[in-house]
């Protein structure tokens, strides 16, 4: 019986998906029908609950724990009250960012319980946290007007935080990454991503001269060197793309992206020659099952449990998604792609792309120079990781161990994916005062020349 | 007039933050790229390379799933069970090979490990597409769910008569389609029988060092090619010499000496003045050394490419690559031998058998295939596997030239006891030595035979330490060809 369950559930939550997806992707068309968009957004919200009601049914009938319900329960309330804050608070806030922030959270919910219920029961109380602590950041955004006024501030605290992790940070897999404080691991880097976007939206928005450009390439270069000494790659990676598409954006110049690629291409031809581990995950990435029982282990993992899984999945429970190592935080999508299917994981991505496309369209939207720039940093931190975690995964290019952001486990990518978020909305927010600004301004202008015609 | 103006306005308006916004764009557009490169590649995975993933032996999900499946069948074409699996009242499974060592190496074996078909069909077997209500009444009953059954292209008539023919020596037969690639028989010996493989494992081991007795000499054992090599030579100097390879002309006298280094022709025969067609007819060593000292050495080891030499053969099964390693600085000696397929050449049956399709099909070489198709239990077809041409190995010219020189060993050479009133052969024998011993060779048949109304077939037989390829390897080829054309 459980087994009937859980296939056709699997099938269902398919199509669930399929159509919130699609859903994504068709509210962008006549986005001037404003009922259209609210009656798309209702219904996105329905889908959302029944693949959450449907993942917990097939959870509760292999469990047979009354406490599943219950859990099922509260994620229900946090993800009503999520929503209800931006439906009354922040009215002009992204409805459909919300949703998909509400979306992927639900995804993480339910594949972590799947996976560890520990687990999934300390992100849930993360999320409770994150959710708080970001209610009030779109108001900030929105009220305080000298963020960018603060470039060395973000500077300072971004270098001086990542050297001490360099320095007295734990390591894990061969790379320092956290502090540890009792049973809280903290992983600045994730914040520090957040600050970097603002630091080099500050400088680039006061000016974008030659002099200026030089000391935030300097700036944000000792950034990077950091993050390299603690071997963290993935994140010099993120870092080093999110300040050449700025740099780009704001210096407006091709010639800019074609030095920064051509310096990238050097920087890994080096790393590849000088680091290890570098060369390790090349070598598991060009032909994993050839090195299966050591650097290829992981991946080959990773390629069993897609592969196996198919197109339509084994559904929740069937398969051995656990046989992966760090299955939770960096393999997480091998895990949806096995249980829940190739269809669904490609939805997961499309869903990710949605996010990425709204972050940059309040970028294109917006007015003002350092928010176009604070959100198109913001997008491409985000959508940049989504790549590269994605396509480690699925062996697309060489995994650098980088998280999925609201899915993968861990709080600190949960809160920073969390703030960035929020900020968007915050822009979004400031975008909606700038066409108020500009509809008066416009009918000032009629009304003066209407006097004008009169007189 | 002003709403023209106003328009402009607009027009304007909308210009500039296209402008304002033309990087971003651009940024989006190359992300979104990313992102759908992404899922292309997630498909492109899923249905070309997934099934080397699923199926390696370290993914323990498919163990997994023999708990909910009992293991499907695997038939011949006609339906003829070849592996099945029996459970019994307490539920224990046992599984069964009715045809025991005739098909050991093709079909494999499951329960020590897993080998041949049982291994690279291991996830096919383990699903089961029965009526889906039948599946629903069976989860809720408790009963476990028939595998998928799978449909091999193998013939049990010719599967038997090779493995009959080849009696209790060394050796290999495969006999494949070569317009469709269809592999109709594979046998190998020493066998093994796969019913009992758990009990006689330590047994098989301890022989397995000296016989080999796991091996599937068809696909993975590697021999010199003796005289059927000679086909590649003749083929490369027909490559160099497009219109005047008629005029090639060589007088025999038993023998030929080069840099210290003296060939003899198979029993020191004495052949007399040869061309090409009679130099392959009668296998003359002599004339083949002095034609491979002519040859380009460098468009010698391309051709040798072409022919898939130095590479992995397009089989979903374990097989072994075969070797060519002539180079420019090869002594004059050694590529004497190697023109007449000795030296350091190594190839598998299969890959012989490979060629000769590729002669017979005109020079296009269909993809190797074992499995036909897949059923659910009840029979209804859940996956037909459909020929695919690999591509071109010589242009049909050339395959015509050499089919010519083929049938011309059977009319006038050495392989004669292939001539039929019921089928056309051709093909060509050889006579291997191996080791530095004199006087023993592996012997060779390899060739193909067509008759109206039936698929062509082409045939590789190697018999290990049996002597000459016309006395031991034709026999065999033709055991085979009036099994089929009968």
């Amino acid at each position: 019986m459980v087994t009937i369950i859980t296939e056709v559930s699997k099938y269902l939550m398919m199509i669930l998906f399929a159509c919130y997806t699609y859903d994504c992707f068709s509210v962008l068309q006549k986005a001037d029908d404003k009922k259209r968009q609210k009656r798309i957004f209702r219904r996105q919200q329905m889908f959302l609950f029944l693949i959450h009601l449907d993942a917990y049914l097939v959870i509760f009938a292999v469990k047979e724990d009354i406490k599943v319900l219950a859990f099922f329960a509260v994620q229900v309330l946090l993800i009503c009250v999520i929503q209800l804050i931006y439906r009354f608070l922040y009215k002009k806030a992204s409805r459909l960012v919300t949703n998909n922030l509400c979306m992927l959270l639900v995804i993480s919910f339910i594949i972590l319980e799947r996976l560890n219920e520990a687990k999934a029961i300390r992100q849930f109380s993360l999320a409770v946290v994150a959710a708080v602590i970001t209610l009030v950041v779109p108001f900030l955004i929105h009220r305080i007007h000298f963020l960018h006024k603060l470039p060395y501030l973000y500077a300072a605290l971004g270098i001086g935080l990542l050297a001490v992790v360099a320095v007295a940070g734990k390591t894990d897999y061969g790379a320092k990454l956290a502090f540890q404080f009792g049973a809280v691991s903290l992983q600045p880097s994730e914040f520090i991503k957040i600050l970097f976007v603002f630091f080099v939206a500050s400088m680039f928005y006061h000016s974008t001269e030659l002099k200026q450009i030089v000391i935030t390439t300097a700036v944000a270069a000792a950034h990077v060197l950091v993050l390299v000494v603690s071997k963290d790659l993935g994140s010099a990676l993120i870092f080093f793309v999110t300040y050449l598409m700025m740099l780009y954006v704001a210096a407006k110049s091709p010639l800019w992206l074609g030095l920064g690629a051509g310096a990238g291409a050097a920087a890994s031809i080096v790393g590849y020659k000088l680091f290890g581990h570098v060369r390790e995950r090349v070598v598991a990435w060009k032909d994993p099952l050839s090195v299966i029982d050591d650097e290829g282990y992981q991946v080959c993992h990773s390629l069993f449990a897609i592969g196996t899984g198919g197109w339509f999945g084994l559904g929740l429970f069937q398969g051995m998604p656990n046989k992966i190592p760090v299955v939770d935080e960096d393999f997480i999508f091998a895990a949806i792609s096995e249980e829940m299917g190739i269809v669904f994981a490609i939805c997961l991505i499309l869903v990710c792309a949605s996010c990425y496309l709204m972050f940059l369209n309040i970028a294109m939207q917006i007015h003002n120079q350092f928010y176009k720039l604070t959100a198109l940093g913001l997008g491409t931190v985000y959508g940049f990781q989504v790549f590269l975690t994605i396509g480690g995964v699925i062996k697309f290019i060489p995994s650098t161990g980088v998280t999925l952001p609201l899915v993968s486990y861990g709080g600190s990518s949960l809160l920073s994916t969390f703030i960035i978020f929020a900020v968007i909305q915050g822009l979004y927010i400031i975008r909606e005062d700038e066409v108020f600004d500009e509809k008066r301004n416009s009918r000032r202008g009629k009304q003066a020349d209407q006097k004008v015609a009169k007189g | 007039m002003k709403k023209g103006t106003a328009a402009e306005e607009n027009r304007r308006i909308k210009k500039l933050r296209r402008d304002k916004n033309k990087e971003f764009a651009g940024i989006a557009y190359g992300f979104i790229a990313l992102f759908l490169a992404m899922i292309g590649y997630l498909a492109w995975f899923q249905t070309a390379r997934s099934e080397a993933f699923i199926n390696n032996p370290y993914n323990s999900r498919l163990d997994h799933f023999a708990e909910r499946i009992v293991r499907g069948d695997i038939t011949a074409d006609d339906g003829t069970i070849l592996a099945s699996t029996k459970v019994a009242e307490d539920g224990t499974e046992t599984r069964v090979y009715p045809r025991g060592r005739t098909y050991a190496h093709v079909v494999g074996y499951s329960d020590n490990g897993k080998t041949g078909l049982e291994a690279s069909y291991n996830f096919e077997l383990l699903r089961s597409h029965t009526f889906l209500l039948e599946r629903v009444v069976s989860e809720i009953e408790g009963r476990k769910n028939e595998g998928d059954t799978l449909v091999t292209t193998l013939d049990d008539a010719l599967q038997q008569t090779a493995y009959e023919a080849l009696g209790s020596r060394k050796g290999a037969v495969v006999v494949l389609e070569p317009d469709t690639g269809k592999i109709r028989a594979m046998v190998s010996k020493p066998d093994f029988d796969p019913n009992t493989i758990v009990t006689d494992w330590d047994a098989i081991l301890a022989d397995d060092e000296e016989a080999s007795v796991l091996l599937n000499r068809a696909s993975q054992g590697l021999y010199p090619p003796g005289s059927t090599f000679k086909l590649v030579t003749a083929l490369e100097y027909i490559r160099e010499h497009p219109k005047k390879y008629k005029n090639y002309s060589y007088t025999c006298s038993g023998s030929i000496t080069n840099d210290h280094y003296t060939l003899h022709c198979f029993g020191n025969s004495v052949h007399g003045e040869v061309d090409l067609e009679k130099s392959l007819a009668k296998s003359c060593n002599s004339s083949f050394a002095n034609m491979g000292l002519s040859l380009n050495i460098k468009n010698f080891a391309d051709t040798c490419e072409d022919l898939l030499f130095n590479r992995d053969l397009p089989i979903d099964f374990a097989g072994s690559g075969s070797r060519f390693s002539l180079t420019g600085e090869s002594g004059e000696s050694e590529v004497m031998a190697t023109a007449i397929g000795q030296g350091k050449t190594l190839v598998s049956p299969l890959h012989m058998a490979l060629i000769v399709c590729a002669i017979q099909n005109d020079g296009v070489l269909m993809r190797p295939y074992l499995a036909q198709r897949l059923e659910n239990a009840d029979g209804g077809r859940v996956e037909q596997y459909e020929p695919s041409a690999y591509g071109r190995l010589m242009t049909e010219k050339e395959a015509k030239i050499l089919r010519r020189y083929m049938k011309n060993v059977v009319t006038d050479g050495t392989a004669s006891a292939l001539q039929s009133d019921s089928y056309v052969a051709a093909g060509k024998t050889g006579s291997a030595e191996f080791g530095n011993v004199k006087g023993r060779s592996h012997a060779w048949f390899v060739g193909y035979a067509n008759a109206k109304g039936k698929h062509p077939i082409a045939i590789a037989v190697i018999v290990e330490d049996a002597g000459s390829g016309s006395t031991v390897g034709v026999p065999i080829a033709k055991s085979v060809f009036d099994t089929y054309f009968k």
